[in-house]
């Protein structure tokens, strides 16, 4: 436990290390949750969102909730607030000791005094969590004013001082500010500093950093993890990301339909993960650490439903090794000092994975680079947007896609990677003629789409399909899953009518759902099923290339990784060509034979994707591999870590030259006037700098 | 600030010539002529020079487009021409009737705006207990209630227990307070008790909205008291919908209370409007038609100043 900040790059940690020896492994726990259970009441029921979990956390130490959407993480950090819905949710069992006292009996006035006083909550979106008509000033103040009644002068003087703290410049004009003038990591900056406001023992953040970009969040838990250190606050991480906890956390529990299935330290969970959803979870993520496998290992099924959740061990229906004893609940075990499974074969369980998962994974082979054709072949394109302007304001021009000349070739994935803004949803919309670009040649199977009229571009479109980010909202709630397939084959005269029930049968099948659910509405299904209704919508008309923008980003870890095989599964099938939009490096890196990075409108290095990960070029791509995390906390412990500064410019203001300049280690005076070129530097192997 | 009052006002030139086009043709599409009905209105056997005469008198012998022209020059000096039916000038007539409105237009929204923001809070804050439904049964009552049968109910109530009628005639509310408020409180009641019908169904469900937000978690995380809560953090996102609701309502009542004035027997816009339109006085529906468009933009600009003022997100820099 010592060790878990022992490799912290920034001089402020080290400092502070001296001064708090890690987390207090001997200290009284500041927050005990002991056989919590919550109950919902719905229409449909009730709903056990939490049953049974018990855990500590002790000051200076960061215990992370890991587990899938509807697990019950946030509900039981919500229930040490008290801020569930009090008309629908009930705590049926249990006590939440805070210091001593069980915070389920204080009364509503006792329990808001301990409210941003003694525990604060960060929320997870940053963009939403603040108050849009009042000012950063105001609302980083109230709690001083409520809890410590400090004099206006002194509120703000704190108030400057916090904002310090959370590493936001020019704190005294900020407070002036109003949030929608703050961009989303410093949105989140905000919210921790209100969260500290009044020296809080206990910090709970709910997927604090999962509405941002990979270098913000590095950012942002560097900081939380330093402040944690620093000021001796114990804090609750709540996420579904694990790569992210293993850098981070002294402490892990996981979450499974409303259970702890195993909680340990960090090292013990990531190095001897036991419970086999904990496994599952771990195998389910591609991992930039380690070499390509052809097959993601992933969990088969989705969650349970909590109105009806399955008898004994919950994971039993997904358990590839379930026996019978699983029909009781397995209660949590000590396996090892302090680690702690809910399973009934966890002394044998390392044994019986490793002999099932080495059937499984072989490394995989990228293809050689084929010399056939370009199927898409994209030659200086722009796309500017005009923002702004009326009667008297001058317009205001983005340029989302600058100058951007790629090729795909057929049956290749062509990845494309970048942060939020930087053009690359842009790109995929113009390639597939939703947008228009301003400039530039979309050649497709050697056609120039840019310069086609509407009625030659109906016949292109069967050719090219897409798969977008939100399964919620991208397919019509009134259609069946049937008319939602079949549209495209009737809209593009594919398939006769009389044929078209058993395409859909057909299609359903190849996508790993069943034919009888054609007949059900979108909100029957679960957000994996529903991605799959987008892909088989997108196979209907037989396309050769299909745009995935974020297809699988919506997703939960156990589904994502079903999702990603499938799509690979159909490449090779059906001989598909991907443009694979995404801001995860692991799963671009995983599914793409060749990969694009993209800053700013501009692409910055495109190589083959073993090459781009092993020998990045471009200090941003380089900035972004180091940022993004490794669920494994003794390689995250050994890597370097510099992390990438400042925010991503407002693209109406990109900066002078190298448009990644004033952020970048290695600039140099020549780069703040000239524009680098995409050159060759290995065969295949283009970056767009001089410098390195 | 100034440059967007200005660029506002500028833009009111536009909507009022496309307005003033508009009225001015749409008018004399509609059959019947306002000299015959002025001269045979009571059935009074008029000869046809005599009408032809008046017509001419009233410059309506000329071509559609001469008398477009007319009308704009006139309007350009700001001259509305004289009614043809009185022969005062329409602005005139209309500055006669107008201060009544405008009356009962300001108080019926005062009455309104005081009983539908507490009402609206009460009811989304207590929501689905017997407050809630209370509120909501006032609030639907409002709706379903004529507001000239509500008015007539007050006039009888009053005459059967206090024996009391309200003054007729309207006294400016500088000359004598007293008489002019006995005239025009109960019109305002009996129109303000819909109008704040409407405003409290949106006050309860733009704050409802505002209290599922993120912030407002946000807010209650801080500690903060449940009054504070509602007060600033969610009533000042809330009041946004209820503005605009308030806003084209006031503008709606200056010209719309043609049955209520008929109760209360006002003198008022709707009185007027009814009277010129059943007159066919062309000249004098013009004018009302333009000042009724003139305020709905001078509300609507209003309104989006107080969006400004409310939401810094639309503040105008």
């Amino acid at each position: 436990m010592q060790s878990a900040a022992a490799t912290m790059g920034s001089h402020s940690v080290e400092m502070a290390q001296a001064a708090v020896p890690g987390p207090a492994v001997q200290a009284a726990p500041v927050l005990e949750i002991n056989d919590l259970h919550v109950h919902f009441k719905t229409h449909a029921g009730t709903v056990r969102a939490v049953e049974g979990v018990t855990y500590a956390v002790r000051p200076g130490e960061i215990v992370a909730i890991v587990g899938e959407s509807g697990s019950g993480k946030s509900v039981s950090a919500l229930t040490v607030m008290r801020l569930l819905p009090p008309a629908t949710s009930r705590v049926v069992k249990g006590t939440i000791k805070f210091q001593g006292r069980n915070l389920l009996e204080l009364d509503d006035e006792e329990m808001r005094k301990i409210r941003g006083r003694d525990v604060a909550m960060i929320f997870q979106e940053p963009m939403t969590s603040l108050n849009p008509v009042l000012s950063i000033g105001l609302q980083l103040m109230e709690p001083l004013f409520i809890h410590i009644n400090m004099s206006d002068a002194e509120a703000k003087a704190r108030a400057i001082e916090l904002l310090t703290l959370v590493g936001i410049t020019d704190p005294a004009n900020r407070l002036a500010q109003y949030p929608h003038q703050l961009s989303g990591g410093m949105r989140q900056r905000v919210m921790i500093a209100i969260g500290l406001a009044c020296n809080p023992k206990l910090l709970i953040a709910d997927e604090p950093t999962t509405a941002l970009d990979v270098t913000i969040q590095a950012q942002i838990l560097e900081l939380m993890k330093d402040l944690s250190r620093r000021l001796g606050i114990a804090v609750i991480v709540i996420t579904h990301n694990l790569g992210i906890v293993a850098r981070y956390a002294d402490r892990i529990n996981v979450m499974y339909a409303a259970r702890m299935v195993e909680s340990g330290p960090a090292e013990a969970v990531f190095g001897t993960p036991t419970h086999p959803y904990a496994r599952g979870l771990l195998g389910a993520v591609p991992r930039l650490d380690r070499p390509r496998t052809s097959k993601l290992q992933t969990i088969d099924g989705a969650p349970p439903n909590l109105l009806n959740p399955p008898q004994g061990c919950r994971f039993r229906p997904r358990c590839r090794f379930a026996i019978d004893a699983c029909s009781v609940a397995p209660e949590r075990v000590e396996i090892a000092p302090d680690h702690t499974v809910a399973c009934h074969r966890s002394a044998e369980i390392a044994t019986l994975d490793t002999a099932a998962s080495q059937l499984v994974s072989q490394a995989k082979t990228t293809l050689a680079p084929t010399t056939a054709q370009p199927m898409v072949d994209i030659r200086g394109v722009s796309k500017h947007f005009a923002v702004g302007g009326g009667l008297f304001t001058a317009k205001k021009i983005v340029r989302a896609v600058n100058d951007i000349s790629l090729s795909v070739r057929a049956g290749e994935t062509l990845g494309i990677v970048g942060e939020s803004g930087c053009g690359k949803s842009t790109l995929g919309r113009v390639i597939l003629r939703l947008d228009d670009p301003t400039a530039g040649e979309i050649f497709f199977d050697g056609t120039d789409l840019a310069h086609l009229g509407r009625d030659e571009m109906v016949d292109v479109r069967k050719k090219m399909q897409v798969i977008f980010q939100d399964p919620y909202s991208s397919l019509n709630p009134r259609m069946t899953v049937g008319q939602i397939i079949s549209e495209p084959m009737r809209v593009h005269d594919i398939t006769p009518k009389a044929e078209c029930p058993a395409r859909v049968a057909e299609l359903l099948t190849l996508v790993g759902l069943f034919p009888y659910m054609a007949l059900r509405y979108p909100h029957e299904l679960s957000g994996g099923q529903r991605q799959r209704v987008g892909i088989a919508r997108a196979l209907a008309v037989n396309p050769r290339v299909i745009v995935c923008d974020e297809a699988v980003s919506a997703l939960d870890v156990s589904i994502q990784g079903q999702v990603i095989n499938l799509l690979e599964d159909l490449q090779e099938k059906l001989g598909l060509t991907y443009i694979f939009i995404a801001h995860d490096l692991a799963v671009v890196r995983h599914i793409s034979t060749r990969v694009a990075v993209m800053y700013l409108g501009r692409v910055v290095e495109l190589a083959q994707a073993d090459e781009l990960f092993s020998n990045p070029k471009h200090p941003y791509t380089r900035a972004l591999l180091e940022a993004a995390p490794v669920p494994d906390p003794v390689v995250e412990k050994a890597r370097p870590r510099a992390i990438i500064r400042g925010e991503l410019p407002s693209p109406l203001r990109p900066p002078s030259g190298c448009v990644f300049h004033p952020r970048c280690s290695i600039a140099q005076a020549s780069c703040k006037t000239d524009v680098p070129k995409l050159e060759e530097r290995v065969s295949g192997h283009f970056a767009a700098c001089p410098h390195t | 600030m100034i440059l967007f009052l200005v660029r506002r006002i500028l833009l009111l030139i536009p909507t009022l010539i496309g307005v003033a086009v508009v009225t001015f043709f749409l008018i004399r599409v509609i059959p019947g002529d306002p000299v015959v009905v002025k001269l045979r209105a009571d059935g009074a056997a008029v000869t046809e020079e005599t009408i032809q005469a008046e017509r001419k008198r009233l410059g309506l012998d000329k071509p559609l487009y001469a008398q477009f022209g007319d009308f704009v020059v006139g309007l350009a000096h700001g001259d509305l021409g004289n009614s043809l039916w009185t022969g005062q000038p329409v602005l005139k007539e209309i500055a006669i009737r107008f201060p009544v409105s405008l009356q009962v237009a300001i108080m019926a929204t005062i009455i309104a705006i005081l009983i539908s923001v507490p009402l609206g809070i009460l009811s989304a804050v207590y929501r689905d207990t017997w407050i809630d439904y209370v509120v909501r049964i006032i609030a639907v009552s409002g709706l379903a209630i004529p507001s000239f049968w509500l008015g007539m109910l007050m006039i009888l109530a009053l005459l059967s227990w206090k024996n009391w009628l309200p003054p007729i005639g309207y006294v400016s509310i500088f000359q004598d307070p007293v008489a002019n408020l006995q005239a025009t409180i109960m019109p305002a009641i009996s129109v303000g008790y819909r109008y704040a019908a409407i405003a409290t169904r949106m006050m309860r469900s733009a704050l409802l909205e505002v209290l599922r937000e993120d912030y407002i978690r946000t807010a209650k995380a801080k500690g903060l008291f449940q009054k504070l809560v509602v007060r600033r953090h969610a009533l000042r996102n809330a009041l946004l919908p209820v503005v605009t609701v308030i806003g084209l309502e006031f503008a709606f009542l200056i010209g719309g209370l043609v049955v209520t004035e008929q109760v209360f027997n006002l003198n008022g816009i709707g009185k007027l409007f009814v009277d010129a339109t059943t007159r066919g006085d062309f000249n004098l529906i013009q004018g009302l038609v333009l000042m009724i468009a003139v305020i709905f933009i001078l509300v609507n600009l209003v309104v989006d100043l107080l969006y400004g003022l409310l939401d810094p997100r639309i503040r105008v820099s």
